[in-house]
């Protein structure tokens, strides 16, 4: 029932930043957990730690225990390459690699050594279904994926991450560049993939945060003030601070 | 008072835009004038024989080939040692190297060995290649010397456009599951390429056109046969130039031009290459 638990962590950047302070926090399968709160409270910091993107920056000292099916990802051992194919990542900014539409949804099946162009093309068609692009980019698959527009670049992003078939998918603030329509597909995907995966999204709004989240965590500066079920905490929160941050009383 | 000042502002901005201008002007007729006069004065000696005979004579007469295949020669020996190496150390420099007082000072050692005197590399390639290593003069001793000299444009170059590329799409490419060297190989090198090649190109353009470092490595006054080996010494364009106008009594004056204009378009003709590589990579470029 848990795909993952994060036991006492906490991360501190080699410029004394301390991004986390002491985080425990279980995280459902087939579910949309949302973290939320304002900027600067370590959400994008926990994200990158469930994928071990944060060994690509200085981090002077972390300590605890991220346990995804029951494994320590944290450890030296863990096969990051093989981690991170399990756990996808979207960005707040739709990167599409300088290749083809079809060439950003294998690349990453590539590297993982698929050759077979059967297994690869039926990857890209099943990923852009399931993303919700298919329809507007199965014409034109060996176009740049640069020429497409901002949302649809976000959805080829998050085709890219389902193509590898992870188990998690992070979403950072995925739609924080994006118009209402594009935003509405985004959401719609997520809702549809919370099916087979696990999802855990950072909203760009509280309003996203109600629509989407089964589960809710609110950050504030580093620590975990409250974890509840999405509608508990926000319609009831417990904690005044959480009250503050979504009725808008926050500076 | 106001419409005083508003009107000097524009004559000021006049005056600076006009001399901007004139300044422009001013250092591009040179380079223009040098380019026609050399064509001018050499065109008449361009035949089939200048560019496919030896000279005789005493290089009075006769074509300059031993000379155009000497510098291609020197050319791609030193694009063999300086390009992998070069390209090599940029990656480094870039995307493994961190900030540390070594590298910086690495940096620092690659921007002043662009400074240093070409003749200089020459003692230097005479010393270690010449004499220490006991290649002789030879193509292989001035080719590395003129690889010496070329590399800090090469690996400045290479690094700058390496470092171009957005940090984003390393990110992205890792959290795909990319080790850091799939990344650079699929993705990185890939967009840095075309800036990877103009200064490649630019600094063998240099190493074609330089005489002092291959003057005590490689450089042979004349030969009567295309060298057999790399450890035979060569003639080359840019030292046959001076050997002839210096060295030479009573050379008549249009194999000089013609040898000058024959290293120009030589010359000339690989910075073309490079600036239709740069612009349109940059037409192309989706960053
Ligand atoms: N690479 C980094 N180096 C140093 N400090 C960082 C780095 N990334 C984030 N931080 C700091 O860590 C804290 C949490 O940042 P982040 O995880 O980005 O928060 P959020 O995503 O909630 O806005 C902030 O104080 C931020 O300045
Ligand atoms: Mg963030």
């Amino acid at each position: 029932m848990y795909k993952i638990i994060i036991e006492n962590l906490s991360i501190q950047y080699s410029d004394g930043t301390e991004s986390l302070r002491n985080i425990s926090l279980n995280i459902r399968d087939k579910a949309v957990t949302v973290l939320f709160g304002p900027a600067g409270g370590g959400k994008s910091t926990l994200l990158r730690c469930l994928n071990r993107l944060n060994d690509l920056t200085e981090v002077s000292n972390s300590s605890g225990r991220v346990l995804i099916d029951g494994e320590n990802i944290l450890d030296p051992k863990t096969d990051v390459i093989a981690l991170r194919r399990k756990v996808g990542m979207v960005f707040a900014r739709p990167v599409v690699l300088p290749l083809s539409i079809r060439g950003n949804l294998t690349y990453g099946l590539e590297l993982a050594g698929e050759t077979r162009r059967s297994v690869l093309d039926e990857a890209v068609e099943r990923s852009l279904k399931l993303a919700a692009i298919w329809d507007e980019v199965h014409d034109r698959l060996d176009d740049p994926a640069i020429a497409l527009s901002g949302g649809q670049q976000q959805r080829i992003c998050l085709a890219r991450v389902l193509a590898l078939q992870p188990e998690i998918i992070l979403l950072d603030e995925p739609t924080s560049g994006l118009d209402p329509i594009s935003t509405g597909k985004v959401e719609a995907a997520l809702i549809e993939l919370k099916k087979e995966y696990t999802v855990i999204l950072v909203p760009h709004s509280v309003q996203q945060a109600g629509r989407t989240a089964d589960h809710a965590a609110f950050f504030l500066q580093g620590e975990l003030v409250e974890y509840d079920e999405g509608k508990k905490l926000f319609t009831a929160p417990k904690e005044k601070r959480t009250e503050d941050y979504i009725t808008g009383r926050f500076g | 008072m106001k419409r005083i000042f508003t009107l000097n502002r524009h004559l000021s901005q006049r005056i600076g835009f006009t001399a901007i201008t004139l300044m422009a002007f001013a250092t591009v007729v040179p380079i223009v004038a040098t380019i026609i006069y050399i064509l001018i004065q050499g065109a008449p000696s361009i035949s089939l024989e200048f560019l496919t005979a030896y000279p005789y004579d005493g290089m009075r007469a006769g074509g300059i080939l031993p000379a155009i295949i000497g510098t291609l020669y020197l050319t791609v020996g030193t694009a063999i040692f300086s390009v992998p190496l070069g390209i090599a150390a940029a990656i480094y420099l870039s995307e493994y190297a961190s900030d540390t007082p070594l590298t910086r000072t690495i940096r620092i050692a690659i921007i002043n060995l662009a400074g240093i005197p070409s003749v200089v590399y020459g003692l230097f390639g005479l010393g270690l290649f010449v004499l220490f290593l006991n290649f002789g003069t030879s193509i292989l001793a001035a080719s590395l010397t003129l690889s010496i000299m070329t590399l800090p444009i090469i690996i400045s170059t290479a690094e700058e456009s390496l470092r171009s590329v957005p940090q984003a799409f390393r990110t992205v490419s890792i959290s795909l599951g990319a080790t850091r060297w799939q990344t650079i190989r699929r993705i990185v090198l890939k967009e840095a390429l075309p800036g990877i090649l103009t200064g490649v190109i630019l600094g063998l353009e240099r190493a074609a056109g330089e005489t002092a470092p291959i003057l005590f490595t490689g450089a042979a006054f004349f030969l009567p046969r295309l060298p057999g080996s790399p450890f035979d010494a060569t003639m080359a364009l840019p030292y046959h130039l001076f050997v002839i106008s210096t060295q030479v009594p009573e050379m008549p004056i249009q194999i000089q031009y013609g040898t000058a204009l024959v290293l120009l378009v030589f010359v000339l003709s690989m910075n073309l290459i490079a600036t239709f590589i740069r612009s349109r990579a940059r037409a192309r470029r989706q960053w």
